[in-house]
């Protein structure tokens, strides 16, 4: 980890070592959340904001955390923050907190805010850490959006909001794709997001954990 | 350094003190911002209330709209009347039915639409002139799918023809039950009437599966059929005599307010 640099620690997230994409983190509010894309997007910010100042003010202050309440202090500091960033969409934006209602708070439980703290924040210095905090939540919010895009596309016949397919219950030509406006159709898109991630980034597969055997035969079961 | 952070002195003070900051930040959020969200969700009700009486028009000053064209009444639901006990411009149902001096607790086939607790009065928001209005704004409120489901109804003046319908706070799945919002949805329930004929006070209003070509049906939704029932249920609710069924009967039987209010003092006092 001594060769860290600016650059790196903003972009390597996004593609190279996406925290939703290669370290499975932070899937259920991805499930949740990407109904739409002005939602998506809206979640995305508050989770860039949330990491990237949970990581400065916890690499700030590592030198003085006793590490027997270490997880303590990393949660008092995250959960401060999603209740100012929780605050502030009730005060300016009304409709979008009404639509993301619990999820914002449930930014506190959100893996990937608590991941970059213990694992990078701890260890390194506040600069370096604020920038890994946004490009943490940049490759959060890269997945929300790619999957919020598709879902709101074929689930609603449109793209922020704009219709691009006319719908069949406003008088036009599309059936939307109902089991995409439920969350688990979110795990369809995730699982082929890191399939193409991972075809073009070979080195992210990982090896086998053990060899499946093949499938017994039909008589040997009777 | 680790060996000195982890003494209990060490601990406590940096446990201590990270609680004090993050506290202070905390409750400088919530109380520098308390105002402005409270108008937000003044606004957002109020642009409701319009939204459902088709004053609505995206642009439009919803403050201004709203004092100029909407008064604020709360209404005692077992006889009707309007009552002055509380402020009707911040009176909110569902805090007063929680409250055991003006709510009740409500069980088996009483409560149709799952509220567990309903309150004695409501607010009800009247459109034009107060005393002849021409469209009575009544909230309604019970359970969807998914949860609470909080909206509005809107009734002409004769208490009995709906204007249109909209819920401000559901939890329905989007793109099925969500679709209570649709504008096409909505729509077809503009003309429908609430009531069969002029005494009864139960309504005739049904959300039904096909048509709903009849005077009192209107066509659920597909996809949704429990929200749709839902919506039935909070309906036959609130339009009953539990609801607001004394008090849509006061415009059905085209008697005046003021009036009525008068006779009934006058009954008392023959009765006394």
């Amino acid at each position: 980890m001594a060769d860290l640099n600016a650059k790196g620690a903003l972009t390597a997230p996004i593609f190279k070592n996406n925290p939703i994409a290669l370290q499975i983190l932070g899937i259920c509010s991805a499930l949740a959340v990407t109904t739409s894309m002005s939602v998506s997007l809206v979640m995305s910010l508050a989770v860039i904001f949330v990491c990237a100042f949970s990581n400065l003010f916890v690499s700030t202050i590592r030198n003085h955390i006793p590490s027997s309440i270490r997880i303590i202090v990393q949660m008092t500091i995250i959960a401060s923050l999603v209740i100012v960033v929780d605050q502030i969409l009730k005060a300016y934006a009304y409709e979008m907190s009404k639509q993301l209602s619990v999820f914002v708070g449930l930014i506190i439980t959100n893996c990937i805010v608590m991941g970059r703290a213990e694992g990078f924040a701890m260890s390194n210095s506040p600069g370096i850490s604020f920038l890994d905090g946004i490009g943490n939540g940049l490759g959060y919010g890269f997945v929300l959006m790619v999957v919020g895009f598709f879902r709101e596309l074929f689930g609603s016949g449109s793209v922020f909001g704009f219709t691009v397919f006319e719908t069949v219950q406003n008088g036009g030509w599309y059936v939307p794709n109902g089991l995409l406006l439920l969350p688990p159709s979110a795990f369809f898109i995730i699982g082929l997001l890191i399939w193409a991630i991972r075809s073009f980034n070979p080195e992210q597969v990982e090896d086998n954990e053990f060899k499946m055997k093949h499938n017994t035969k039909p008589k040997e079961a009777v | 350094m680790a060996q000195g952070n982890n003494s209990i002195k060490k601990i406590l003070t940096v446990a201590f003190s990270l609680c004090i900051v993050c506290s202070v930040i905390v409750s400088t959020a919530a109380v520098a911002l308390r105002p402005m969200q409270q108008l937000n969700q003044e606004l957002d009700r109020k642009t409701n209330i319009l939204n459902v009486a088709r004053l609505y028009e995206s642009g439009v000053d919803v403050e201004q709209a709203f004092r100029e064209q909407i008064t604020a009444r709360v209404v005692e639901l077992a006889t009707g009347d309007y009552t002055d006990q509380f402020d009707a411009d911040t009176f909110d149902g569902f805090e007063a039915s929680r409250d055991p001096a003006t709510g009740r607790t409500l069980s088996g086939p009483r409560d149709i639409a799952g509220l567990s607790r309903v309150e004695n009065y409501a607010a009800v928001y009247l459109v034009g002139d107060p005393d002849d209005p021409d469209q009575i704004v009544l909230p309604i409120r019970g359970q969807g799918l998914w949860g609470r489901m909080m909206g509005f109804l809107s009734v002409e003046g004769d208490g009995n023809t709906i204007v249109s319908i909209t819920y401000y706070d559901h939890s329905e799945t989007p793109g099925l039950g969500a679709e209570v919002n649709n504008p096409r949805w909505q729509a077809q329930w503009e003309g429908k009437e609430i009531f069969d004929d002029e005494g009864d006070l139960n309504p005739a209003i049904r959300v039904v599966k096909g048509t709903g070509s009849g005077e009192h049906e209107v066509d659920g939704l597909s996809g949704a059929t429990l929200t749709a029932n839902g919506v039935n249920n909070m309906l036959q609710f609130w339009l009953s005599t539990e609801g607001f069924g004394e008090y849509l009967a006061k415009f059905r039987s085209g008697v005046d307010q003021e009036d009525a209010q008068d006779a009934d003092v006058e009954l008392e006092a023959e009765g006394a």
